[in-house]
This record gives C-alpha cells, structure tokens and sequence, in this order.
C-alpha cells in the first residue's frame, strides 16, 4: 500500500479519511449511486482529478504557471475524436488517437517551454495564454478536421456503449459501466503515476527549484532542463486525461475542452485544493464540483428572497457565480496559500 | 635593464555592422512596411493596409505601454490589465451614448468634444480602478511573480463579472461620430478618418510619454527605478508612490485604449478586454518586458503583420503574430528593447 501510493502519506486523519471517501465513492459509483447524472459527476470528478493533479505537477512542483493546460487536453480529446473519425470505429483507432493525442501534446510543450523558460518563467504565463487561445480560435475555424463549434460525435467500439449488456453473478452490466471503469482505472494509474513522480528525486529537485531556482542551478541542476521535462510529462498527462474524457463523452467539441472557463476552474482547484500536494486535486475537484451544483441553487434562492432590492438580485443571479468564485479565488491566495490539504495538514 | 614595453594602441572603429546593431528594431517597422510594399500588387490597398496597421498597432501601445512600464517598475506583471479596457470600453460607450445629440451632428468640433467627454469619463473611471486594484490585489504581493499572476488573474475574473452585473452580459453597438465616419482619398487609396485619427492620438501619447520620461524628473526617477529600485529609495525618493502613480496612468492608458478600440471596432463586448489582451501580451514580450520604446515598435510590427498577412493569406492570419513571436524570441531572446537590469 505504501509503495503504491509512493510513501506520500496523507499525514492527516481528516485527509486520509476524506481521501479514502472519495476513493471509494468513486470506485463504487455505478452501483452506489445508480442513474446516468451521478455516473456522470463521477466520471468527470475522476478525470478533472487527473487533469488538475498534472497542473499542480507544473504550478505547485514546478512553480511555473501556464494558461495552455486545456490546449493539451484538447489535444488528447481531439486526438481520440479525429482518429476515431478518420480511421473508424475501433479499438486500434481509439489508442494510435490517444497516443498521438499525447505525442503531440508533449512536443508542442517541449517547443514552448524551451522557447520561454530559457528566458524567464513568466513568459510561459504570458506565451502559453496567447498561444492557446489562437489554437482555441484555430479548431473551430478548420471545421473540416474538427467540426468546428459544433463539436463532432465519436463512435466508440460496441462495449463501451450503453447497448451492449451482459450478466456477472446475476447483476446486469452495460457498456457504460465498463466505459466508466476504463475511465476509472486510467486516471487512478495516472494519479498513482504522477504521485510517484513526484516523490521521486526529479520531483525532490523541482521543489529545489520551485524555493529558489538560483540556488538549485548553483548546486549543479540545469534548471532549465528540469523545468522543460515537467512540462512536457504534465501536458501528455493531460492529454491523457483529454482522451479518456472524449472516450467517455462520446463526443469532442471546442467548449467541453477547450474553454478559458475549464482553464479557471483548473487554476480554482488547485489553489483552494492545495498547491503542491497532489491529495489537494482529488479534495478540491471532488469539494468543487459537488459546490459548483450546490451553490448555484443557492444563489439563485437568495437572488429571488432578494428580488425587490437594486443591484443585489444582480450579483446573486446564479449566472455571476464566477464572480463570487473569483473573491473566493484571490482570498484564498492571500490567506490559505496552501489550501485545504496545507490547513488539514497544520492542524494535525 | 629591460626597457619598456612599447605602447601602442590600435584604434581600429567599429564595423558598421557593429553599430547599426542597437539600432535593427528601430529599422523593423519601415523595412515590414517596403516588404509589404513589395509583396502588396496595387499600391492603393498598400496604403489602405498600412494606415489600418499603424492605427491598429497604435492603440494596442496605448494599452501595453502602461503595462509594460508597470512590469519595469515594480517587476509585477498585471494579468488583470484587459479589465481597464473592457471598463473603459464601457464606460465610454455609455458616455457617447449619453451625448448622442453631440456625436450625431455633423461638427467636427462637437464631435470631438463628445469623444474627449467619453475618454475622459473612462480614464478617470479606470484610473480609480488601477488605484483600488493596485490597493487591494497587487499591494499584498509584491515579490512573488507566482501569487501575482494568480491575484491578477482573479481581479480579473471579478472585473469582467461586475461588468456583467452592471451593465448587462449583451454586446453594446457604438456607431462612430458623424464626422468621423467614412474615409478620404488620398493617391487613389481610402484611408478611413477615424483611423488616421487613432494613429495621431497614438503618436502624441508615445511622444509625451518619452518627454515625460528623458526630460522630466519624474522621467528620470521612473528610468532609474526601472534599472535600480532599491538605489532609487537610497537616495530618498518614495519609489511606491511613483509605482501607484505610474500603475494608475497605465490604467487610464489601457481606459484610453478601450475606447479607442470601441470607436475602431463599433461594438463591444464584456470579453474585448481577454481578445486584446493576447495581442498586447505578445507585444510586451517581443519588445522587451518593461522597455516603452520596444512595446511602441512591437505594437506597430504587429498590427502591420496582421493587416498584411489578413490580406495576402487571410488563413494565416490567426497564426502570423504567434509566429511573429517566436521568430522575434529566437532572434532576440529578451525582446527586442531589452531592458537592463542592475543586479
């Protein structure tokens, strides 16, 4: 068990026990909380799990902040949907997709990294933004390859859709089920991958030079080098996690992959979840989906028992709960800096 | 006894080579404009592209040149700057709006009072803005590029959404002034007016903003504190006061900016701000992070790139200013102006 989860304890009761929550949760989810929407919420809590963990593996680990992260998972979910496209439907098209998907998605990082990082950090911020919201506007220009803001369709092999059934030991299972269970397992060896990356002596030296990158350089590592490689691994694990969400949604389209809003709420995750942590993307994606439904039915409650004052209504409207993210945002990195997984840990 | 070495110098002059190196970016833009000329078949839509780059780069300097100021300054880099504009925008639409009797008479004088009415009402708007922002967001995270572009980052998100809440998600048509409408003909081309007005405005705030900086004190305590801010308070100067006055001038700058590109474009939305953001940061980064002079040529490299490229391959023109970017890093690592820093 220790060498599974790479000797990185929780070092909290209250965060192994809402760890193991989550684990279970979504281990059992098909049959613990059977409909199509709770399927749903679980499958996407998995994926955004391994998506915001490859985040916190650049931000957190690598200190280096980058705005092209739903760019690489789009390159994984259109790598799937354009193979499966052309090549038809298959299991042999799913996978070349998904690797090419993650193959092009580490070289790009790798160019963008050694083209900004040899500078300064912070131009990565900047190149990355700019860079990825040409390719935002590019896919859904060439709508011949992509299907432009529509989006396409994919046809997945049989087994993974709700059509096909089959019994063991008296229950009935779909496709579906199956599908979900791809989607499970992929991310949990991603996590469990990226968990021992980080616990790693390449993870101990970009820690190194997340404290301070002049005295890591001093001590011998090219910073640069080691900058680049975590990079290049969080954008193919994203990629990874893009392609496992396209598999599972059966379909790719510019706003389920490639908005500026998914973009935030990654950057939300994982900086109320707890940078450099890795455990502070499952808590946080699991505490933040879950709110995101919550709070918008409380909001709009509070829009309408506030209905007859000015302005009020307006700013609980449940259409502006970005805006009460954002304030929750910028308190949380002034006052929580190490978010929920840093507090629980304190506490201890 | 040895006797002593002969001395003799050579005074061999540097190569011309040598000496016109400092001075290749300044040489970008006309050398951009003669490709164009050649690549461009009638020399009638030359000239029409030409002004539309040079209006449009000019307005995005207007915006970046605050920004870029504020990075050399105080080494913070706002991710938030695209609210000013969006709030400038908006600010000054509702204003123009308001004086529709003075921007639908057809004098030049009325009309350009209601603009200066608009832009007015929108720099002191944003400039607060930049105080309060500067306040409240910037202020507490001095010092850590990682927690700035966060903080900003979020500023912002609140800034686009209070503009949601204030005026309403729908995008807002601005017709521009009656006089200012149409385009004169000048050797067999059209050159839009309000476009030749953009480029004026542009050249007299980079012209004023370089007096102000080379023959002004405050000019000369904002250069030293670009290149020394610790040797700037040594000698007793309150480098944080100029920070804040400098950081609420490149708001009301981007304010300035919003509005212009409002009137260019006759339409805004609450999302303009991010669009134009993209292009102001490749500007900063392709001329030299906190260098007035490098943000000035890059802003005009740009918008001269995308009118030309928007012309002779319209399919490129989404990707000619990211490859704009990458040639120029590749050629120039720090920018083209880079700016030095006393370590």
């Amino acid at each position: 068990m220790l060498t599974l989860i790479s000797g990185d304890r929780p070092q909290s009761r209250i965060l192994g026990a809402l760890l193991l929550l989550v684990l279970l949760a979504l281990a059992f989810a098909p049959f613990l909380f059977p409909g199509s929407r709770s399927l749903e919420t679980a499958a996407r809590i998995c994926i955004f799990i391994v998506l915001v963990a490859s985040y916190d593996l650049l931000l957190g680990y690598g200190g280096i902040v980058s705005f092209a992260h739903t760019m690489f998972f789009g390159m994984g979910a259109y790598g799937v949907g354009i193979a499966l496209d052309r090549l038809g439907t298959g299991w042999g098209a799913m996978g070349l997709g998904a690797l090419a998907g993650m193959a092009l998605a580490g070289a790009v990082a790798l160019v963008i990294a050694l083209l900004s990082l040899r500078v300064r950090a912070i131009f990565f911020a900047m190149i990355t933004l700019a860079i990825a919201s040409a390719v935002a506007v590019l896919v859904s220009q060439l709508s011949g390859l992509t299907g432009g803001e529509d989006g396409m369709n994919l046809r997945i092999p049989r087994e993974l859709t709700p059509a096909f059934r089959f019994e063991v030991l008296g229950l009935t299972v779909t496709g579906k089920i199956l599908n979900y269970y791809l989607v499970f397992l992929g991310c949990l060896a991603l996590f469990l991958t990226m968990l021992r990356l980080v616990n790693s002596p390449f993870g101990r030296v970009l820690l190194a030079i997340r404290e301070n990158a002049f005295r890591a350089e001093a001590i011998g590592y090219r910073v640069v080098a080691y900058r680049a490689a975590a990079t290049t691994l969080s954008a193919v694990i994203a990629a990874a996690a893009g392609a496992l969400f396209a598999i599972w949604l059966r379909y790719v389209g510019p706003s389920t992959v490639l908005g500026m809003e998914i973009m935030m709420d990654i950057l939300l995750i994982v900086v109320i979840g707890g940078m450099g942590t890795m455990y502070g993307a499952v808590v946080g994606t699991a505490i933040f989906v879950l709110a995101q439904n919550y709070l918008k039915t409380l909001m709009g409650g509070l829009a309408e028992a506030t209905s007859g004052l000015p302005l009020v209504p307006d700013l609980l409207n449940p259409d502006r709960w970005l805006l009460w993210l954002g304030v929750l945002f910028i308190l949380s990195v002034y006052f929580f800096p190490t978010g929920i997984v840093g507090r629980l840990r304190g506490a201890r | 006894m040895s006797t002593a070495p002969t001395h003799a110098p050579t005074m061999t002059s540097l190569s011309l080579a040598e000496r016109l190196k400092p001075w290749l970016p300044v040489a970008l833009v006309p050398v951009l404009m003669l490709l164009g000329f050649l690549a461009i078949p009638s020399s009638s839509s030359w000239l029409t592209l030409t002004l539309a780059g040079l209006a449009m780069g000019m307005m995005i300097f207007v915006i970046a040149s605050g920004m870029t100021l504020v990075f050399g300054l105080m080494d913070v880099i706002n991710f938030g700057h695209g609210a000013f504009i969006s709030f400038g925008a908006f600010v000054g639409t509702s204003v123009l709006l308001m004086l529709g009797s003075w921007t639908g008479a057809p004098s030049l004088m009325l009309n350009l009072l209601a603009i200066a009415a608009a832009v007015l009402a929108a720099m002191a708007v944003t400039g607060v803005l930049g105080l309060g922002f500067e306040r409240v967001i910037v202020r507490p995270v001095y010092g850590s590029h990682l927690k700035q572009i966060l903080v900003t980052m979020g500023g912002l998100i609140v800034a686009e959404q209070m503009i949601f809440v204030l005026w309403g998600g729908h995008e807002i048509v601005i017709a521009r002034p009656e006089t200012l409408k149409g385009a004169i003909t000048f050797a067999g081309a059209a050159l839009e007016k309000y476009r030749l007005l953009a480029v004026g405005v542009g050249l007299v705030v980079f012209l004023s903003m370089r007096a102000v900086l080379r023959r002004t004190k405050l000019g000369l305590i904002v250069r030293a504190g670009v290149e020394n801010p610790e040797m700037v308070q040594a000698l007793g100067y309150d480098i944080t006061r100029v920070f804040v006055g400098v950081f609420i001038a490149g708001s009301a700058l981007a304010g300035l900016g919003g509005v212009m590109w409002a009137l260019y474009q006759e339409v805004i939305t609450v999302h303009m701000g991010n669009e134009i953001m993209i292009l102001v940061f490749i500007v900063v980064i392709i001329g030299g992070l906190g260098s007035v002079e490098g943000c000035f040529i890059g802003a005009l490299t740009v918008g001269l790139v995308q009118n030309y490229t928007a012309f002779l391959e319209p399919k490129l023109a989404l990707v000619s200013n990211i490859a704009l970017m990458v040639a120029i890093l590749m050629w120039r690592p720090m920018g083209m102006v880079p700016v030095v820093k006393a370590k």
